[in-house]
């Protein structure tokens, strides 16, 4: 394993179709529910404890090599809403592709046969980090880093934020990630004796309900 | 401040009955009888205030070929039971407040089975409300629904109210047969009038037939990471599910938003993953306005189900 494999990874040039995603960002903005620095540091905060957390947890365990099939089905149960689960699928496919053709492996060969119309997202992404030979630690470090990335870079482009606040937002934020990503890990090393059920579920009302709506508009500039 | 003074100053209702359990403790020695709970017992060493109690009610029904009946019907602690009046062929129990609970401390569980081809509906006469009690020490309250082939369940409590200093950490944990039908309402409300909350975890776990169904946990007050931020309750303090699942729902169903305004609230109607279950997440400004989206989902629902 090389420590450079989890920057490739966690890159937001790598092709996996993230930038297309703003992470309900768009439909916090649209709603004026966000409109400035403060708003937006609240918004990614909680989107890194609720959303963040759960997909960091589910990365985990997939890194660690937990049965993919039992992760993704935790995940749908971790995802009331219609529209997080297809948009979770539909990065989950295009995460695999990217990842297939980066670090091959027969885990993820597996992955792609059982699931041909996408597993959600994070779960792909801990199988990925797994081919690329890094931990758990590394996947729930990903998961929880993508969960405000997305949102403050598409913030940038939404509310015309400068860029170099967006920035120093996720610099704060850092701290916080670590926790996440610990808690993550930890968690993931429970699932052999408890279960999925020790994997965390931290779910958020306002970013269920927004995805929705979101998902109704017709004009949008994100998919999600 | 003025909010809770009233806590500190005067005896919550309910107090008399809490120290009449504790002091009945010796002379019950059975292993669901209130206990005080060790660990907890630290803070206020010496004091004659039980820093909490351990309950444990039971509830059972089964069917009998003709009717449901209800064989068990377990009162411990602050959870009185009693059968109310059947509607239909539904039995039906509701539970009543003996004590006031949870307070810091508190270890509190309800155990709901609805046996094979039971009807069961249980609801709560009146709000849950956490309060801080003697010590600081969180309290738990673990509810836990079985319901077994062609069985029917409702669970329809009043709301759980989180006041100031209080910390609660509630589970939920449904095991369902594969053809169990369900009805839960869920509802928390975040500090009485004008009051801030304490801090309230609460865990809602759904299996049908061993595979998980619905897993969500939520932390609410502080000091929670950006809870009444824009991306979890923003400027509301009510929150509530409501869930049904019925063999006969179509998990095809598209999601409706019910309701999308900041004054009024919003909730969504959305079927889960690969099942016929709905499920409907409501937040609003208060828990009245909360009851109100709850109930017109369910509308929708049942008119989904005629």
């Amino acid at each position: 394993m090389t420590r450079a494999a989890l920057l490739v990874l966690a890159d937001g040039r790598f092709p996996a179709g993230g930038y297309a995603h703003s992470g309900g960002m768009e439909a916090a903005v649209t709603s004026r529910d966000v409109y400035d620095a403060a708003t937006l540091e609240a918004f990614c905060r909680g989107r890194l404890h609720t959303a963040g957390l759960t997909a960091a947890g589910l990365a985990a365990a997939a890194a660690a090599g937990h049965d993919p099939l039992a992760l993704d089905e935790a995940a749908d149960a971790r995802t009331p809403m219609p529209a997080l689960r297809q948009v979770a699928r539909r990065l989950g496919r295009q995460m695999l592709r990217a990842a297939r053709a980066t670090w091959p492996s027969p885990g993820l060969d597996l992955l792609a046969r059982v699931r041909p119309q996408g597993a959600h997202q994070p779960v792909v992404l801990g199988a990925a980090a797994r081919s690329a030979g890094l931990t758990p630690l590394d996947a729930a470090q990903c998961a929880a880093y993508e969960s405000v990335g997305g949102p403050a870079t598409a913030a940038v482009r939404l509310l015309g934020l400068d860029p170099l606040e967006a920035t120093a937002l996720l610099a704060r934020l850092t701290g916080e990630l670590d926790e996440v990503a610990r808690t993550a890990a930890a968690a993931a090393g429970r699932v052999p004796a408890e279960g999925v059920g020790a994997l965390p579920a931290a779910s958020a009302p306002l970013l269920d309900v927004i995805a929705e709506r979101h998902a109704a508009r017709t004009v949008r500039l994100f998919a999600s | 401040m003025n909010a809770t003074a009233p806590l500190t100053t005067t005896t919550p209702p309910g107090h008399g009955a809490r120290a009449d359990a504790s002091a009945a403790d010796p002379a019950d020695a059975g292993p669901t009888a209130c206990e005080h709970v060790p660990e907890a017992c630290g803070n206020s060493a010496g004091s004659a205030q039980p820093p909490g109690v351990h309950a444990s009610a039971r509830i059972r029904a089964g069917h009998n070929g003709r009717t449901t009946t209800v064989p068990l019907l377990h009162s411990d602690g602050p959870f009185h039971l009693r059968r109310l009046r059947p509607r239909g062929d539904r039995a039906r129990v509701s539970v009543i407040g003996a004590m006031s609970a949870p307070l810091g401390g508190d270890r509190l569980t309800l155990d709901v089975t609805a046996e094979n081809h039971a009807r069961l509906e249980v609801g709560t006469a009146a709000a849950t409300i956490a309060l801080r009690g003697p010590t600081t020490a969180p309290a738990t309250y673990d509810v836990r629904l079985t319901v077994g082939e062609h069985a029917s369940l409702n669970w329809l409590p009043q709301p759980l109210i989180s006041t100031r200093g209080s910390t609660l950490h509630q589970t939920c944990a449904v095991d369902l047969a594969p053809s169990a039908r369900l009805l839960l309402r869920e509802e928390q409300q975040l500090g009485r009038t004008a009051e801030p909350p304490g801090l309230l975890s609460t865990r809602l776990t759904v299996r049908c037939d061993g595979r998980p169904l619905l897993d969500q946990h939520t932390l609410y007050g502080e000091p929670a990471n950006a809870w009444d931020g824009p991306a979890v309750l923003g400027p509301h303090r009510a929150a509530g599910q409501l869930l049904v699942v019925h063999p006969r729902l179509d998990p095809g169903l598209p999601p409706l938003l019910i309701e999308d305004d900041p004054t009024a609230g919003h909730a969504v109607l959305a079927p889960l993953a690969d099942v016929p279950a709905l499920l409907i997440t409501a937040i609003a400004p208060t828990s009245a306005r909360l009851r109100r989206l709850l109930d017109t989902g369910l509308a929708h629902v049942l008119a989904a189900t005629a």
